[in-house]
């Protein structure tokens, strides 16, 4: 609807910001100005988990659906053929898949809703753009080899897995956030993946708080913001998944 | 945007450098393009390019712009006001963005099995780009251009790898146009607008190249 009538939804929100208004209509009406907003993830995704920050830092209301990736459900497989991976957000009965198309998606449709996901300048989109493609590309191979290899894989996993989380310190540097004063779409890419850093200690002994200390400390400044730290999942949880996942990959 | 400096460093047969090179056409951006040899990598490209040393890194007024997406929405978005590459509709967008990270994910590794292996695995190379290319094809569907009427983001991130089909049908001994005569036909349809068929190499061209490649691995 807000895509068909954009000035007449423009003109319904400025109403509900009368009180009589706003007091008076039913809370259906409020939530999300008639938006069907459904997440398709699993709960331990690092992917999932962006898009969970992105919709709370937006404020908007959706339903979260958890998927079994054993047994796909046929919602997931219609809504990503292509792929048949989680997340995926329905808007309006209508997938966006891919957790960082996902974001800037939810960032362009609700626009007026701050803050904003993404800087405005051009350069500061591309910077910000290939730092969240680095932690894609990177990172999540870094850490699945970890998670998903042998114990005698793990120095050699390790290592590699440090330097680039030695990059990416090096591009944080003195700054509070990766884009500088404001928590933005970078910090949303990475920060998931604090939630598995325990994971990763308990597993192959990987010390994140000695190598890279500055990261650590990015990370608990992110951890502050309420709508980071509901959106990412408790660590122990996520240990206690992998330990099954080992066991039925056989590497145990 | 008179006084913009625009510095391409590319390599002639990639086609992640000829999506950069359309779409600075496409905007009617003057640049300096510099060809870089891969094995000897130029000083200029290690500093603007530190963390994956790749091509082409796109430098606009002394500032790098690395991976090629990346670099055709920084010029869609710099370059605003001068035919636009993706729709102005947040979904279709996201559409868009799709398909090119699709591209991007899928074909380029698993065509290059098609001319860099041999026996079952380059079969198995051929057969899962024929799938990825049914896929794209089926993405297109009855419309002129993936941009929809007109040639967008979809149609940039794709185009380039025609000019390397020669290549593949040579070394997999199969007909693409056999196998996805619409994508062909789309393809044929962006060869007419002069920023494609100025950028892309000559399917000869790229063919004698992918030659030497494999003359350097053994293989010719």
């Amino acid at each position: 609807m807000i895509h068909e009538c954009p000035k007449l939804v423009g003109w319904a929100k400025r109403c509900m910001e009368r009180e009589s208004v706003s007091t008076s209509l039913p809370d259906q009406y409020k939530k999300n100005m008639g938006d069907e907003v459904v997440l398709l993830d699993t709960f331990v995704s690092v992917f999932g988990m962006r898009v969970r920050i992105a919709l709370a830092e937006k404020g908007i209301q959706y339903e979260y659906k958890e998927e079994d990736l054993m047994n796909k459900s046929h919602l997931l497989l219609q809504m990503n053929p292509i792929h048949k991976k989680i997340p995926v957000l329905i808007h309006n009965g209508k997938p966006i898949c891919e957790s960082l198309i996902i974001v800037e998606y939810i960032d362009e449709v609700w626009k007026d809703k701050s803050p904003p996901l993404m800087p405005s300048d051009p350069y500061k989109r591309a910077h910000a753009r290939f730092w969240a493609d680095y932690i894609g590309k990177k990172i999540y191979d870094g850490g699945m080899k970890i998670w998903s290899s042998k114990v005698e894989e793990h120095k050699t996993a390790n290592k590699e897995f440090i330097e680039c989380l030695k990059v990416l310190e090096g591009e944080l540097g003195d700054k509070p956030y990766f884009e500088g004063e404001n928590f933005g779409l970078v910090d949303m890419a990475f920060i998931p993946y604090y939630s598995w850093f325990p994971v990763y200690k308990k597993l192959s002994n990987l010390n994140i708080e000695a190598e890279c200390p500055k990261f650590v400390a990015w990370a608990q400044r992110c951890m502050q913001k309420e709508n980071v730290s509901k959106s990412l999942v408790d660590p122990d949880k996520v240990y206690e998944f992998i330990v099954l996942f080992r066991q039925k990959i056989g590497v145990a | 945007m008179a006084n913009d400096e625009v510095i391409l460093l590319d390599f002639w047969p990639s086609m992640f450098g000829m999506r950069l090179r359309i779409a600075l056409a496409e905007k009617e951006i003057k640049y300096e393009y510099k060809d870089e040899d891969l094995r000897n990598k130029s000083p200029l490209l290690l500093q603007m390019n530190p963390i994956h040393k790749k091509i082409p890194v796109l430098i606009h007024n002394g500032k790098p712009i690395c991976e090629s997406i990346i670099g055709v929405e920084y010029i869609d978005e710099v370059w605003k006001d001068k035919a636009p590459f993706l729709p102005s509709h947040p979904y279709e967008r996201a559409q868009a963005r799709f398909w090119a990270d699709y591209i991007d994910k899928k074909l380029y590794d698993t065509a290059r099995k098609i001319y860099t292996t041999t026996g079952d695995e380059q079969e198995a190379g051929k057969k899962d780009f024929i799938e990825i290319l049914k896929v794209l094809e089926g993405a297109l569907g009855e419309k002129p251009y993936y941009g929809g009427d007109n040639f967008g983001f979809g149609d940039i991130a794709l185009i380039g790898f025609y000019c390397w089909f020669h290549a593949y049908e040579i070394y997999g001994n199969f007909s693409i146009e056999a196998e996805c005569p619409k994508l062909v036909a789309w393809a044929k349809r962006c060869m007419k607008r002069d920023s494609v068929a100025k950028t892309l190499p000559d399917q000869h061209k790229v063919l004698e190249f992918v030659k030497i490649l494999r003359e350097k691995l053994g293989l010719e």
